[in-house]
Protein backbone atom coordinates (compact mmCIF):
# COMPACT_ATOMS: atom_id res chain seq x y z
CA UNK A 1 0.00 0.00 0.00
CA UNK A 2 3.13 2.17 0.55
CA UNK A 3 3.32 2.66 -3.48
CA UNK A 4 -0.07 4.88 -3.41
CA UNK A 5 1.07 6.91 -0.39
CA UNK A 6 1.00 10.59 -0.99
CA UNK A 7 4.05 12.79 0.54
CA UNK A 8 4.62 16.22 0.20
CA UNK A 9 7.91 16.92 -1.76
CA UNK A 10 10.68 19.65 -1.53
CA UNK A 11 9.43 20.55 1.51
CA UNK A 12 5.91 22.06 0.20
CA UNK A 13 3.68 20.56 3.51
CA UNK A 14 2.70 23.51 4.08
CA UNK A 15 1.68 25.53 0.82
CA UNK A 16 -1.86 26.99 1.39
CA UNK A 17 -4.19 28.67 -1.12
CA UNK A 18 -7.26 30.46 0.13
CA UNK A 19 -7.05 28.23 3.38
CA UNK A 20 -6.25 24.94 1.20
CA UNK A 21 -2.94 22.68 1.36
CA UNK A 22 -1.62 22.91 -1.76
CA UNK A 23 1.18 20.96 -1.06
CA UNK A 24 3.35 19.78 -4.24
CA UNK A 25 3.54 16.06 -3.45
CA UNK A 26 4.73 13.28 -5.11
CA UNK A 27 0.94 12.73 -7.13
CA UNK A 28 1.75 16.43 -8.52
CA UNK A 29 5.78 15.58 -9.60
CA UNK A 30 4.14 12.62 -11.80
CA UNK A 31 1.46 14.31 -13.30
CA UNK A 32 4.01 17.22 -14.11
CA UNK A 33 6.44 14.18 -15.64
CA UNK A 34 2.85 13.03 -17.59
CA UNK A 35 2.38 16.31 -18.78
CA UNK A 36 6.06 16.91 -19.84
CA UNK A 37 6.25 13.37 -21.31
CA UNK A 38 2.83 14.45 -23.18
CA UNK A 39 4.45 17.29 -24.35
CA UNK A 40 7.51 15.95 -25.76
CA UNK A 41 5.61 13.21 -27.48
CA UNK A 42 3.61 15.80 -29.47
CA UNK A 43 6.28 17.73 -30.37
CA UNK A 44 7.08 15.01 -32.81
CA UNK A 45 4.33 15.51 -34.37
CA UNK A 46 4.97 18.97 -35.35
CA UNK A 47 7.22 18.46 -37.98
CA UNK A 48 3.69 18.90 -39.90
CA UNK A 49 5.34 17.50 -43.29
CA UNK A 50 3.69 15.80 -45.79
CA UNK A 51 5.21 12.79 -45.62
CA UNK A 52 4.89 12.02 -42.30
CA UNK A 53 8.01 10.39 -40.46
CA UNK A 54 8.26 7.30 -37.91
CA UNK A 55 7.14 9.94 -34.69
CA UNK A 56 5.07 11.94 -36.79
CA UNK A 57 3.15 9.11 -38.18
CA UNK A 58 2.65 7.71 -34.12
CA UNK A 59 1.01 10.99 -33.08
CA UNK A 60 -0.82 11.16 -36.13
CA UNK A 61 -2.63 7.83 -35.76
CA UNK A 62 -3.22 8.84 -31.57
CA UNK A 63 -4.73 12.22 -33.08
CA UNK A 64 -6.74 9.81 -36.14
CA UNK A 65 -7.65 7.12 -33.26
CA UNK A 66 -9.21 9.28 -31.16
CA UNK A 67 -10.98 11.54 -34.20
CA UNK A 68 -12.07 8.43 -35.78
CA UNK A 69 -13.60 7.69 -32.54
CA UNK A 70 -15.60 10.73 -31.98
CA UNK A 71 -16.65 10.91 -35.37
CA UNK A 72 -18.51 7.24 -34.77
CA UNK A 73 -19.75 8.13 -32.04
CA UNK A 74 -20.58 11.65 -32.15
CA UNK A 75 -20.89 12.75 -35.70
CA UNK A 76 -19.49 15.19 -37.50
CA UNK A 77 -19.96 17.43 -34.50
CA UNK A 78 -17.47 15.26 -32.49
CA UNK A 79 -14.33 17.45 -34.35
CA UNK A 80 -15.21 20.18 -31.69
CA UNK A 81 -14.33 17.99 -28.34
CA UNK A 82 -11.46 16.42 -29.76
CA UNK A 83 -9.20 18.66 -27.83
CA UNK A 84 -10.56 17.43 -24.92
CA UNK A 85 -11.51 13.90 -25.07
CA UNK A 86 -7.59 13.58 -26.71
CA UNK A 87 -5.92 15.54 -23.81
CA UNK A 88 -8.14 13.17 -21.22
CA UNK A 89 -7.38 9.79 -23.03
CA UNK A 90 -3.43 11.18 -23.63
CA UNK A 91 -3.31 12.25 -19.71
CA UNK A 92 -4.62 8.92 -18.87
CA UNK A 93 -2.81 6.96 -21.56
CA UNK A 94 0.91 8.12 -20.25
CA UNK A 95 -0.44 8.58 -16.34
CA UNK A 96 -0.83 4.86 -16.58
CA UNK A 97 1.87 3.53 -18.54
CA UNK A 98 4.27 5.55 -16.20
CA UNK A 99 2.91 4.07 -12.77
CA UNK A 100 4.18 0.54 -14.69
CA UNK A 101 7.06 1.78 -15.53
CA UNK A 102 10.14 -0.41 -13.59
CA UNK A 103 12.12 2.69 -12.10
CA UNK A 104 12.23 1.20 -8.81
CA UNK A 105 15.46 -0.70 -10.23
CA UNK A 106 17.05 3.10 -10.50
CA UNK A 107 15.35 4.18 -6.87
CA UNK A 108 13.00 6.17 -8.35
CA UNK A 109 9.44 4.88 -7.15
CA UNK A 110 6.69 5.67 -9.97
CA UNK A 111 2.84 6.84 -8.16
CA UNK A 112 0.28 5.98 -10.88
CA UNK A 113 -2.04 9.41 -9.57
CA UNK A 114 -4.48 7.41 -11.87
CA UNK A 115 -4.90 4.80 -8.90
CA UNK A 116 -6.48 7.49 -6.56
CA UNK A 117 -9.92 8.81 -6.91
CA UNK A 118 -9.79 11.80 -6.25
CA UNK A 119 -7.93 12.23 -9.50
CA UNK A 120 -10.17 10.18 -11.30
CA UNK A 121 -13.10 11.78 -9.78
CA UNK A 122 -11.91 15.00 -11.03
CA UNK A 123 -11.56 13.75 -14.40
CA UNK A 124 -14.83 11.84 -14.11
CA UNK A 125 -16.45 15.11 -13.26
CA UNK A 126 -14.95 17.11 -15.70
CA UNK A 127 -16.60 15.06 -18.12
CA UNK A 128 -20.01 14.90 -16.92
CA UNK A 129 -20.14 18.76 -16.32
CA UNK A 130 -19.27 18.80 -20.25
CA UNK A 131 -21.92 16.74 -20.99
CA UNK A 132 -24.37 18.65 -18.70
CA UNK A 133 -23.60 22.12 -20.01
CA UNK A 134 -23.58 21.08 -23.41
CA UNK A 135 -27.14 19.30 -23.05
CA UNK A 136 -28.40 22.10 -21.63
CA UNK A 137 -27.10 24.79 -23.55
CA UNK A 138 -28.15 22.55 -26.87
CA UNK A 139 -31.72 21.63 -25.93
CA UNK A 140 -32.78 23.19 -22.55
CA UNK A 141 -35.30 21.92 -21.14
CA UNK A 142 -35.65 18.99 -23.57
CA UNK A 143 -32.33 17.95 -22.47
CA UNK A 144 -34.86 15.61 -20.01
CA UNK A 145 -36.26 13.77 -22.96
CA UNK A 146 -33.30 11.68 -22.55
CA UNK A 147 -34.51 9.83 -19.65
CA UNK A 148 -37.33 8.84 -21.73
CA UNK A 149 -36.50 6.50 -24.44
CA UNK A 150 -38.09 6.75 -27.73
CA UNK A 151 -41.38 4.41 -27.65
CA UNK A 152 -41.95 4.16 -23.94
CA UNK A 153 -45.41 3.71 -23.25
CA UNK A 154 -46.84 7.06 -21.29
CA UNK A 155 -47.96 4.73 -17.85
CA UNK A 156 -44.38 3.84 -17.39
CA UNK A 157 -42.69 7.27 -17.86
CA UNK A 158 -43.43 7.62 -13.96
CA UNK A 159 -41.40 4.63 -13.21
CA UNK A 160 -38.90 4.77 -16.55
CA UNK A 161 -37.74 8.66 -15.94
CA UNK A 162 -36.24 8.00 -12.03
CA UNK A 163 -34.19 4.74 -13.32
CA UNK A 164 -33.01 6.63 -16.26
CA UNK A 165 -32.33 9.73 -14.10
CA UNK A 166 -30.14 7.57 -11.62
CA UNK A 167 -28.20 5.71 -14.06
CA UNK A 168 -27.38 8.95 -15.52
CA UNK A 169 -26.35 10.00 -12.26
CA UNK A 170 -24.26 7.81 -11.56
CA UNK A 171 -22.14 8.07 -14.53
CA UNK A 172 -19.48 9.80 -13.46
CA UNK A 173 -18.94 7.63 -10.16
CA UNK A 174 -18.62 4.32 -12.28
CA UNK A 175 -16.34 6.32 -14.69
CA UNK A 176 -14.04 7.29 -11.96
CA UNK A 177 -13.93 3.69 -10.23
CA UNK A 178 -13.02 2.18 -13.26
CA UNK A 179 -10.43 3.11 -13.72
CA UNK A 180 -9.34 3.53 -10.01
CA UNK A 181 -10.02 0.17 -8.87
CA UNK A 182 -8.28 -1.19 -12.29
CA UNK A 183 -4.99 0.59 -11.77
CA UNK A 184 -4.99 -0.22 -7.99
CA UNK A 185 -6.24 -3.38 -8.31
CA UNK A 186 -3.27 -4.06 -11.35
CA UNK A 187 -0.65 -2.50 -9.16
CA UNK A 188 -1.97 -4.48 -5.94
CA UNK A 189 -1.75 -7.53 -7.93
CA UNK A 190 1.76 -6.86 -9.22
CA UNK A 191 3.11 -6.27 -5.57
CA UNK A 192 1.72 -9.25 -3.96
CA UNK A 193 3.38 -11.51 -7.19
CA UNK A 194 6.36 -10.05 -6.31
CA UNK A 195 6.21 -10.40 -2.25
CA UNK A 196 5.72 -13.82 -3.24
CA UNK A 197 9.13 -13.74 -5.20
CA UNK A 198 11.04 -12.31 -2.97
CA UNK A 199 9.72 -14.04 0.21
CA UNK A 200 9.84 -17.58 -1.48
CA UNK A 201 13.23 -16.77 -3.01
CA UNK A 202 14.63 -15.45 0.56
CA UNK A 203 12.70 -19.15 2.55
CA UNK A 204 15.10 -21.61 0.44
CA UNK A 205 15.59 -23.70 -2.77
CA UNK A 206 12.59 -25.34 -2.17
CA UNK A 207 10.36 -22.90 -1.55
CA UNK A 208 11.97 -20.82 -4.03
CA UNK A 209 11.32 -23.56 -6.60
CA UNK A 210 7.78 -24.15 -5.62
CA UNK A 211 6.34 -20.67 -4.99
CA UNK A 212 9.03 -17.60 -6.04
CA UNK A 213 9.63 -19.50 -10.21
CA UNK A 214 5.74 -19.67 -10.55
CA UNK A 215 4.76 -16.26 -9.36
CA UNK A 216 7.81 -14.87 -11.18
CA UNK A 217 6.56 -16.67 -14.21
CA UNK A 218 2.87 -15.01 -13.39
CA UNK A 219 4.50 -11.65 -12.66
CA UNK A 220 5.58 -11.35 -16.31
CA UNK A 221 2.14 -12.22 -17.83
CA UNK A 222 0.12 -10.16 -15.32
CA UNK A 223 2.93 -7.49 -16.26
CA UNK A 224 2.28 -7.49 -19.73
CA UNK A 225 -1.51 -7.95 -19.17
CA UNK A 226 -1.26 -4.48 -16.88
CA UNK A 227 0.19 -3.04 -19.85
CA UNK A 228 -2.71 -3.67 -22.01
CA UNK A 229 -4.67 -2.17 -19.24
CA UNK A 230 -3.10 0.78 -18.98
CA UNK A 231 -4.04 1.36 -22.52
CA UNK A 232 -7.90 -0.49 -22.30
CA UNK A 233 -8.63 1.60 -19.41
CA UNK A 234 -7.45 5.15 -21.06
CA UNK A 235 -9.79 4.08 -24.21
CA UNK A 236 -12.47 3.08 -22.17
CA UNK A 237 -12.25 6.45 -20.15
CA UNK A 238 -12.75 8.72 -23.33
CA UNK A 239 -15.11 6.33 -25.47
CA UNK A 240 -17.47 6.57 -22.79
CA UNK A 241 -16.86 10.31 -22.10
CA UNK A 242 -17.45 10.79 -25.91
CA UNK A 243 -20.82 8.24 -25.76
CA UNK A 244 -22.04 10.43 -22.81
CA UNK A 245 -21.29 13.85 -24.95
CA UNK A 246 -22.70 11.82 -27.96
CA UNK A 247 -25.75 11.55 -25.27
CA UNK A 248 -26.11 15.24 -24.90
CA UNK A 249 -25.06 16.41 -28.05
CA UNK A 250 -28.15 14.37 -29.88
CA UNK A 251 -30.43 13.42 -27.57
CA UNK A 252 -30.19 9.58 -28.52
CA UNK B 1 -5.68 2.22 1.76
CA UNK B 2 -3.92 5.73 1.38
CA UNK B 3 -6.56 6.83 -1.08
CA UNK B 4 -9.24 7.08 1.84
CA UNK B 5 -6.76 7.14 4.71
CA UNK B 6 -5.38 10.48 3.45
CA UNK B 7 -8.21 11.52 1.87
CA UNK B 8 -9.02 14.66 3.71
CA UNK B 9 -5.38 16.09 3.83
CA UNK B 10 -4.55 15.64 0.59
CA UNK B 11 -7.16 15.90 -1.48
CA UNK B 12 -7.18 19.92 -2.28
CA UNK B 13 -3.81 19.71 -3.32
CA UNK B 14 -4.60 16.64 -5.63
CA UNK B 15 -8.01 18.64 -6.83
CA UNK B 16 -5.14 21.81 -7.13
CA UNK B 17 -2.62 20.02 -9.35
CA UNK B 18 -4.49 18.05 -11.05
CA UNK B 19 -6.16 20.95 -12.69
CA UNK B 20 -3.07 22.93 -13.01
CA UNK B 21 -1.23 20.29 -15.05
CA UNK B 22 -4.57 18.79 -16.93
CA UNK B 23 -5.08 21.95 -17.81
CA UNK B 24 -1.66 22.97 -19.28
CA UNK B 25 -2.34 19.48 -21.35
CA UNK B 26 -5.32 20.77 -22.22
CA UNK B 27 -4.47 24.35 -23.68
CA UNK B 28 -0.85 23.30 -24.81
CA UNK B 29 -1.31 19.82 -26.37
CA UNK B 30 -5.12 19.77 -26.70
CA UNK B 31 -5.91 23.23 -27.56
CA UNK B 32 -2.33 24.21 -29.80
CA UNK B 33 -0.46 21.37 -30.62
CA UNK B 34 -3.49 19.09 -31.57
CA UNK B 35 -5.19 21.12 -34.50
CA UNK B 36 -1.81 21.53 -36.19
CA UNK B 37 -1.55 18.31 -36.30
CA UNK B 38 -5.17 17.56 -37.30
CA UNK B 39 -4.57 20.38 -40.12
CA UNK B 40 -1.18 18.74 -41.27
CA UNK B 41 -3.39 15.26 -41.38
CA UNK B 42 -6.34 16.97 -43.03
CA UNK B 43 -3.64 19.33 -45.83
CA UNK B 44 -2.46 15.26 -46.54
CA UNK B 45 -5.94 14.12 -47.21
CA UNK B 46 -7.24 16.90 -49.69
CA UNK B 47 -3.77 16.43 -50.93
CA UNK B 48 -4.18 13.05 -52.19
CA UNK B 49 -7.65 12.99 -52.94
CA UNK B 50 -7.48 16.10 -55.30
CA UNK B 51 -4.48 14.29 -56.55
CA UNK B 52 -6.55 10.93 -57.29
CA UNK B 53 -9.40 13.51 -58.67
CA UNK B 54 -6.57 14.75 -61.38
CA UNK B 55 -5.19 11.87 -62.24
CA UNK B 56 -9.24 10.59 -62.67
CA UNK B 57 -9.80 13.69 -64.76
CA UNK B 58 -6.37 13.41 -66.79
CA UNK B 59 -7.34 9.36 -67.26
CA UNK B 60 -10.51 10.63 -68.62
CA UNK B 61 -9.50 13.18 -70.95
CA UNK B 62 -6.67 10.58 -72.45
CA UNK B 63 -9.75 7.88 -72.86
CA UNK B 64 -11.80 10.74 -74.03
CA UNK B 65 -9.09 11.84 -76.92
CA UNK B 66 -8.64 8.14 -77.42
CA UNK B 67 -11.74 7.28 -78.37
CA UNK B 68 -12.14 10.27 -80.53
CA UNK B 69 -8.98 9.35 -82.52
CA UNK B 70 -10.17 5.73 -82.81
CA UNK B 71 -13.19 7.38 -84.78
CA UNK B 72 -11.26 9.56 -86.83
CA UNK B 73 -8.93 7.26 -87.67
CA UNK B 74 -12.25 4.91 -89.11
CA UNK B 75 -13.26 7.71 -90.79
CA UNK B 76 -9.75 8.55 -92.32
CA UNK B 77 -9.72 4.79 -93.35
CA UNK B 78 -13.14 4.65 -94.77
CA UNK B 79 -12.53 7.30 -96.73
CA UNK B 80 -9.21 6.36 -97.88
CA UNK B 81 -11.21 2.98 -98.88
CA UNK B 82 -13.55 4.83 -100.90
CA UNK B 83 -10.98 6.64 -102.65
CA UNK B 84 -9.00 3.69 -103.38
CA UNK B 85 -12.38 2.21 -104.66
CA UNK B 86 -13.05 5.34 -107.12
CA UNK B 87 -9.50 4.85 -108.42
CA UNK B 88 -9.72 1.39 -109.48
CA UNK B 89 -13.11 1.95 -110.97
CA UNK B 90 -11.51 5.10 -112.73
CA UNK B 91 -8.78 2.82 -113.82
CA UNK B 92 -10.77 -0.10 -114.80
CA UNK B 93 -13.27 2.08 -117.30
CA UNK B 94 -10.02 3.62 -118.80
CA UNK B 95 -8.10 0.56 -119.59
CA UNK B 96 -11.51 -0.78 -120.76
CA UNK B 97 -11.92 2.40 -123.20
CA UNK B 98 -8.31 1.85 -124.16
CA UNK B 99 -8.79 -1.57 -125.19
CA UNK B 100 -11.83 -1.09 -126.76
CA UNK B 101 -9.71 1.61 -128.90
CA UNK B 102 -6.98 -0.49 -129.63
CA UNK B 103 -9.13 -3.37 -130.84
CA UNK B 104 -10.90 -0.87 -133.24
CA UNK B 105 -7.68 0.18 -134.72
CA UNK B 106 -6.11 -3.53 -135.19
CA UNK B 107 -9.44 -4.43 -136.55
CA UNK B 108 -9.62 -1.52 -139.38
CA UNK B 109 -5.82 -2.68 -139.99
CA UNK B 110 -6.32 -6.67 -140.54
CA UNK B 111 -9.44 -5.58 -142.54
CA UNK B 112 -7.35 -3.29 -144.91
CA UNK B 113 -4.60 -6.63 -144.36
CA UNK B 114 -7.39 -9.09 -145.85
CA UNK B 115 -8.03 -6.48 -148.63
CA UNK B 116 -4.29 -6.21 -149.73
CA UNK B 117 -3.63 -9.58 -149.20
CA UNK B 118 -7.14 -10.51 -151.63
CA UNK B 119 -5.82 -8.01 -154.34
CA UNK B 120 -2.67 -9.47 -154.14
CA UNK B 121 -3.59 -12.98 -154.53
CA UNK B 122 -6.14 -11.58 -157.27
CA UNK B 123 -3.11 -9.74 -159.31
CA UNK B 124 -0.77 -12.40 -158.37
CA UNK B 125 -3.26 -15.02 -159.99
CA UNK B 126 -3.63 -12.47 -163.12
CA UNK B 127 0.17 -12.76 -163.64
CA UNK B 128 0.13 -16.43 -163.31
CA UNK B 129 -2.47 -17.03 -166.35
CA UNK B 130 0.15 -14.59 -168.14
CA UNK B 131 3.03 -16.20 -167.45
CA UNK B 132 1.54 -20.13 -167.99
CA UNK B 133 0.02 -18.90 -171.34
CA UNK B 134 3.43 -17.25 -172.53
CA UNK B 135 5.08 -20.55 -170.96
CA UNK B 136 2.18 -22.46 -173.07
CA UNK B 137 2.82 -20.67 -176.39
CA UNK B 138 6.57 -21.00 -176.22
CA UNK B 139 5.86 -24.83 -175.30
CA UNK B 140 4.00 -25.53 -178.16
CA UNK B 141 6.54 -23.54 -180.50
CA UNK B 142 9.09 -25.52 -179.33
CA UNK B 143 7.23 -28.85 -179.27
CA UNK B 144 5.56 -28.23 -182.29
CA UNK B 145 7.22 -25.10 -184.46
CA UNK B 146 3.72 -23.68 -185.05
CA UNK B 147 2.39 -20.40 -182.64
CA UNK B 148 -0.53 -20.37 -180.90
CA UNK B 149 -2.40 -16.96 -181.39
CA UNK B 150 -2.13 -15.45 -177.69
CA UNK B 151 -5.76 -15.66 -177.44
CA UNK B 152 -6.38 -19.35 -177.72
CA UNK B 153 -3.12 -20.35 -175.37
CA UNK B 154 -4.65 -17.55 -172.50
CA UNK B 155 -8.28 -19.49 -173.33
CA UNK B 156 -6.62 -23.23 -172.93
CA UNK B 157 -4.77 -21.82 -169.65
CA UNK B 158 -8.20 -20.39 -168.04
CA UNK B 159 -9.68 -23.73 -168.90
CA UNK B 160 -6.95 -25.75 -167.09
CA UNK B 161 -6.80 -23.19 -164.35
CA UNK B 162 -10.52 -23.12 -163.90
CA UNK B 163 -10.41 -27.01 -164.22
CA UNK B 164 -8.03 -26.73 -160.87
Amino acid sequence: MYQFTIEPLFGSAGWQLAGYNIAFTNSALWMLITAVLLWMFMIGGMKRELVPGRWQMAVESFTGFIDGMLEANIGKAGRKYLPYIFSLFMFILFANLLGLMPFGVVGIHPFTFTSHFTVTGVLALMSFSIVLIVGFAKHGLKFFTLFVPHGTPWPMIPVIFPIELVSFLVRPFSLALRLFVAMMAGHLLLKVLSSFVIDGGNAGLVWGGVVALPAFVLMVGISALEILVAGIQAYVFALLSSLYIADAENLH
Amino acid sequence: MPQIAQLAETFSSQFFWLVIFFGLVYLVVGRTMLPQVMSTVDRRDSQISSDLLAAKTARDEAEAQEAEWRQRENANREQARSLIGQAKAAAAAANEAKLAEAQLAIDSRLAAAEQDIAAARGSALAEIEFVAAEAAQDIVARLTGTTVPEESAREAVKQVMSHG
